[in-house]
């Protein structure tokens, strides 16, 4: 059955998130998660990246990777591709939007090596998507790791005050939260199951 | 195979080429902001390329504000006030800067972005801050790590700076490092000789700088520097004094008692020198020659970890224990540190909690 854009979409958000399924995108979330504003901040700038990058590396792989026969060789030009967007976007972002890059330019260096970022590109291979489809599930994607970095921020926010046993603090907790968050967002599957 | 080879690695190569003369068609084309005048206190206009940073800028000016990481935003020595024009404060310039800076406009030189026309206050004295030439005259192992190196100024030229002030190196390219660096180190030789100066420099694991330094130069070999920067040197007052040095830091604390050689100086001052075992003193000697020439100066170094050989009777352990017995009246006791950052915290902290005031403590800090 083919999968229509639309739900992929949500399914990228809740059924199937980037982080909570995948655990990708790892770092940038325990790092960055300290304050809401910066985790928006960098959620934001994710959803952008991955969204196109996605559609870019899509075209890259049908019309150059394919007819040359260098699939294998996806890793390395989905890398560079990612790189390359990501360092004009903040040229263009820094020359046209300064307002914008002041409150997110230091992350989108960081984004380069997000491998949510990549993990996309080849999910998208993997699972051979069409065009609208990897431009759906990168969106989706994104969104989905907003979410998830945005209420580990709001959990963090709220844990400042608490006593957490010193072993604990940091990444420790972080990362029994973000279990638990995975382990709730199984309950969405119950509304139908894609991948 | 081998013709699959060169085609696929030739596609890779062309796909990496074209992002990546976009990129620089994009940076050329972006980043171009035109000329851009920066008026400086209010007196002097200065025009440069606008795109670069502000400390970049200014250097490429002759004006060197002093920056000890190399425009990292590590080290906070490049603040300078932008009076007028300046864009947002950036999240890489927050952590160096205070709640009152941030009030009075204080950036980040080496982070602010020339974009637009911009004011910009900074203290006069950055005036007598300039490059130097230089050539290496002498160089002296202290110890295993130490080296004390001089360097005699070309052409005549002459440099004015106060005890206890710094410099800025400029190294060149060796062996597989390409980029050039600048680092700060104190001086350590007296500001009566104005034709040369000395500093002194250990060596640290991996350091570029001071690997080129220690391995690649020689005696002759020109060298490139700027300043003289900083405000650690002795205030003129009547208090005791108290000097903790540790490593290399023994440079400006040699340049302060030589300058006070000439002048004269009958303050009570105590000479703490934190070393690990015997290996790690030097010039010990002539530290203890200035309880000869000063009426009341007592030099002690002191020894952390001697190793099991070392023939020493004098005073092991941590420097803090030994403050209270040479500080007579806190309040009229003046300090002045230089060493690693542990060690200024750890002194500091520790005059403060025998009654010091913080005002009175001076430090320079490698960090």
């Amino acid at each position: 059955m083919e999968i229509t854009p639309f739900v992929l979409f949500w399914a990228a958000i809740f059924t199937s998130n980037i982080l909570l399924t995948n655990f990708l995108g790892m770092c940038s979330y325990l790092s960055v998660s300290k304050e809401v504003e910066s985790s928006a901040g960098l959620g934001i700038a994710v959803t952008f990246v991955l969204t196109a990058t996605a559609g870019l590396n899509w075209l890259v792989y049908k019309y150059i990777l394919v007819p040359f026969h260098i699939e294998y060789l996806q890793f390395i030009v989905f890398i560079i591709v990612i790189a390359a967007f990501v360092q004009l976007l903040e040229l263009i972002i820094e020359r046209y939007v300064p307002a914008l890059y002041y409150s997110l330019g230091i992350f989108l260096p960081l984004i380069t090596v997000n491998c949510a970022i990549f993990g996309v590109s080849l999910f998208m291979v993997i699972r051979n998507y069409s065009f609208l489809q990897s431009i759906a599930f990168g969106a989706g994607s994104g969104i989905g790791w907003l979410l998830a970095i945005l209420m580990l921020a709001g959990i963090r926010n709220r844990l400042k005050e608490k006593l957490v046993p010193a072993g604990l603090r940091g990444a420790g907790i972080s990362l029994v939260i973000t279990g638990i968050m995975a382990l709730a967002f199984i309950g969405f599957s119950g509304i139908q199951a894609v991948q | 195979m081998i013709v699959s080879i060169i085609q696929d690695t030739g596609i890779l190569t062309a796909v990496s080429t074209i992002l990546g003369i976009m990129l620089v068609i994009a940076e050329r084309w972006l980043s171009n902001y035109g000329d851009i005048k920066i008026n400086i206190n209010g007196k002097r206009d200065i025009v440069v390329r606008g795109g670069d940073t502000l400390l970049n800028s200014l250097a490429e000016k002759q004006i060197y504000l002093p920056s000890a990481c190399g425009g990292r935003g590590t080290c906070g020595a490049c603040k300078c006030k932008v009076s007028e024009g300046g864009v947002p404060v950036l999240p890489t310039e927050r952590p160096m800067l205070s709640k009152a800076e941030l009030a009075d406009d204080i950036r980040l030189s080496c982070q602010v972005k020339v974009k637009n026309e911009i004011a910009i206050t900074i203290p006069s004295d950055i005036f007598n801050i300039r490059k130097y030439r230089s050539k290496i005259t002498e160089i002296i192992d202290y110890t295993y790590d130490i080296k004390g190196i001089t360097f005699q100024l070309l052409d005549g030229d002459t440099i004015e700076f106060l005890a206890g002030q710094y410099v800025q190196l400029n190294t060149k390219s060796y062996g597989k490092v390409r980029q050039s660096v600048s680092r700060a180190y104190s001086v350590s030789s007296s500001p009566e000789h104005k034709d040369h100066l000395q500093l002194i420099i250990r060596l640290v694991p991996e350091g570029i700088c001071t690997t080129w330094v220690h391995n690649h130069l020689k005696v002759g070999d020109e060298v490139e520097f700027t300043g003289p920067y900083g405000d650690f040197y002795m205030r003129d007052t009547d208090a005791d004094v108290i000097f903790v040095a540790g490593g290399s830091g023994k440079a400006p604390i040699k340049s302060m008692l030589e300058h006070l050689q000439v002048t004269g100086c009958d303050r009570k001052m105590t000479y703490f020198f934190g070393a690990k075992a015997l290996r790690d003193l030097y010039l010990t000697d002539e530290m203890r020659a200035f309880e000869k020439v000063f009426p009341n100066f007592k030099y002690e170094p002191v020894l952390s970890h001697p190793e099991p050989d070392d023939v020493w009777d004098g005073k092991k352990g941590f420097i803090m224990p030994y403050f209270k017995d040479v500080i007579r009246d806190a309040n009229n006791t003046e300090a002045y540190l230089c060493g690693s950052p542990g060690m200024i915290n750890a002194v500091t902290k520790s005059l403060k909690e025998l009654g010091v005031p913080e005002e009175k403590i001076y430090y320079d800090s490698f960090g």
